[in-house]
């Protein structure tokens, strides 16, 4: 069980003009599951680098449990990285491969086996210890690079991009396998992940980092009922946003007042509510109910996406099939903004 | 289609392999004959009489052929550990960094193979002298460097340009020092290119000539040198036996590692994989 706790670590790679990551600072409980999660080149794998002491920051500083790591050698530290690409030593068998850190760690050879088989078992591949790591498919590979990192027991677990190389089918049974295994086991886990749908489903708290520099760190619903700016709400599939102004309980538009929840901002801003969260028809009540005009409807199979108008501005619905069916462009229906999904983002 | 195509394949390796036997153990086959003769004269297809003189002489402590030969295998031998232990950090560097002046460096590295290696040792001579290793074997084999190397280092690029060096973040991060890494998880993977590399060094310090010549200063009488003087002396019998000797090595290496030397290897690719 280790507290991990992150303060301004900042690096700036030789001949960059840009800091990579600007001032992260995090705490991350023991036995958590955070995410962090960004684009490609946002400072997230750098940020893993740098805890895991395979990169050296240029400012900040990282500790376990009040203790600062960063004069530790990476072998020294109890952190165990989990690569995208798995890296299963190739001249090794899936067995080798598993006990290497109980092997480096001067652990006796039955003790190591008997862990190893134990660890196999595991991750529910118990007959597999004497084959190639190339003779193993995708899922099997991260699952023994998986077993190869957990049987140290380490104090934190890194996991790059766990989910991303694998099927659709394969990342659901892979994402209760972690989830389970780091339950079980207690170990503060920290993944990197490009993914808002992969980082949602695994973790407990989701930093989002965009350029560098952390935009929000909260639990993952957060991210959808109160996003901090436009940026954060967008990389979550957020696609409303509209002018005005808040009174706190108000909002004057372009088409009119909306009731808002208790909380919001108030001032210049913009109104933004989940294409998810628009109703419509009328029967939730007759608060902010607005005419909308259908402008395109696509069919995605599970959902619809409407595009809709209101006044000038234009919104984004997803509803269901069934609900947009028989709606055509230029049809005319109400549309309920229910004031509990709405949220304001101040300029 | 298929039938007839991989029947011109074949056809083009036996003829392959024919043109190499040709050339590389055609000329040999005189040399193992004047080995056994005594006499041998023009028109006669074969040597008038047959003898183990040549055999005797070449393993008699006159001959000085056996002590010559510890001194090659010593000198080959140091040169290619010296050049394996150059050749991995500087091939590492090259195949998997981008730096200012890159192929700067790498021109240097293979001038030796370009420069006459006369002009270059003419010059390294008056510095040897300086430093006290003319006519010295550790100044033999400092000197067998300069050809030994760009064979290693070309090797060891190829190697590390196909080489993820992630391999090793993923050990230390396992627990593994970093003198453990490199034993368990870069030696491996390597290996195969210090095998090709280690065999061409060794090689190409066996056949030196004129570097040895000149930096031994005639006190350092590796074989290729007495070799070559029964060969300007005109006893071919002897040339013919000490010739034997002498291409043992290759032959045996050449036999240990054909299937490292197949293009299909990691370990033969050069800059061209960089």
């Amino acid at each position: 069980m280790t507290h991990v706790s992150i303060k301004d670590l900042t690096k700036v790679y030789p001949g960059a003009t840009e800091p990579s990551l600007d001032r992260l600072s995090l705490e991350i409980a023991s036995g958590e599951l955070t995410a962090l999660l960004g684009p490609s080149g946002c400072g997230k794998t750098t940020t893993m680098k740098m805890i895991a002491g395979l990169l050296a920051p240029t400012s900040g500083d990282v500790s376990f449990d009040g203790r600062s790591i960063l004069n530790d050698k990476p072998e020294h530290r109890g952190v165990v990285m989990v690569f995208q690409n798995y890296l299963l030593f190739p001249y090794m068998s899936v067995a080798d491969n598993v006990g290497f850190g109980l092997k480096m760690r001067k652990v006796d050879k039955a003790e190591i086996s008997r862990r190893v088989a134990e660890m196999l078992e595991l991750v529910k591949l118990p007959d597999l210890g004497s084959r190639r790591p190339s003779e193993l498919s995708g899922g099997q590979q991260q699952r023994v690079a998986l077993a190869r990192a957990l049987i140290v027991q380490p104090n934190v677990l890194l996991l790059d991009e766990p989910l991303s190389n694998l099927d659709a089918h394969l990342r659901f049974e892979m994402r209760d396998l972690i989830r389970s295994l780091q339950q079980e086991m207690g170990i503060t886990t920290i993944f990197v992940t490009h993914d808002q749908e992969e980082a949602v489903v695994l973790a407990d708290k989701v930093a989002l980092i965009l350029h560098g520099r952390l935009k929000q760190y909260d639990g993952a619903d957060v991210f959808y009922k109160r996003p901090v700016d436009e940026a954060t709400a967008r990389f979550f599939g957020g696609q409303n946003f509209i002018e005005g102004s808040s009174d706190g309980t108000t909002f004057t538009s372009s088409f009119g007042s909306v009731a808002l929840p208790a909380g919001v901002a108030e001032g210049r801003g913009k109104l933004t509510f989940r294409p998810e969260n628009v109703r419509i028809g009328t029967e939730l009540g007759s608060e902010n109910v607005f005419r909308g005009t259908l402008e395109d409807k696509l069919y995605m199979g599970t959902q619809t996406r409407l595009k809709m108008r209101i006044g000038d501005e234009r919104i984004d619905i997803i509803s269901n099939p069934n609900e947009a069916e028989g709606m055509e462009p230029g049809q005319e229906v109400p549309l309920s903004l229910p004031p509990a999904s709405l949220w304001v983002l101040s300029s | 289609m298929v039938g007839r195509e991989s029947f011109t394949m074949k056809g083009f390796r036996f003829l392959t392999g024919a043109v190499l036997i040709t050339w590389l153990i055609l000329p040999l086959i005189p040399l193992a004959i004047w080995s056994f003769a005594r006499g041998w004269f023009f028109p006669n297809l074969l040597p008038n009489q047959w003898s183990l003189q040549a055999w005797e002489y070449a393993f008699s402590d006159t001959a000085g052929v056996i002590d010559s030969l510890w001194v090659t295998i010593a000198i080959a031998l140091a040169a290619t550990v010296l050049s394996i232990i150059v050749g991995v950090p500087a091939g590492r560097a090259l195949g998997l960094y981008r730096f200012r002046g890159k192929e700067f460096v790498e021109l240097i590295i293979l001038a030796p193979t370009i420069v006459p290696g006369i002009a270059v040792a003419l010059g390294l001579h008056s510095v040897f002298i300086g430093l006290g290793l003319n006519n010295t074997i550790s100044g033999v084999v400092l000197v067998h460097l300069i050809p030994t190397l760009p064979y290693m280092i070309l090797v060891m690029a190829g190697i590390f340009a196909n080489y993820d060096p992630s391999f090793e973040a993923q050990a230390r991060s396992l627990g593994a020092s970093a003198f453990k890494t490199f034993w368990y998880v870069t030696f491996p993977a390597i290996l195969p290119g210090i095998i090709v590399g280690g065999l061409f060094a060794f090689l190409v310090s066996w056949s030196q000539y004129i570097l040895t010549l000149l930096i031994g200063g005639g006190r350092v009488v590796t074989l290729p040198l007495l070799l070559f003087n029964f060969a300007t002396s005109g006893r071919n019998d002897i040339t013919g036996a000490i010739g034997m000797i002498y291409i043992l090595p290759g032959i045996i290496i050449l036999l240990l590692t054909a299937r490292h030397l197949s293009g299909r290897s990691g370990a033969v690719g050069g800059f061209g994989r960089i």
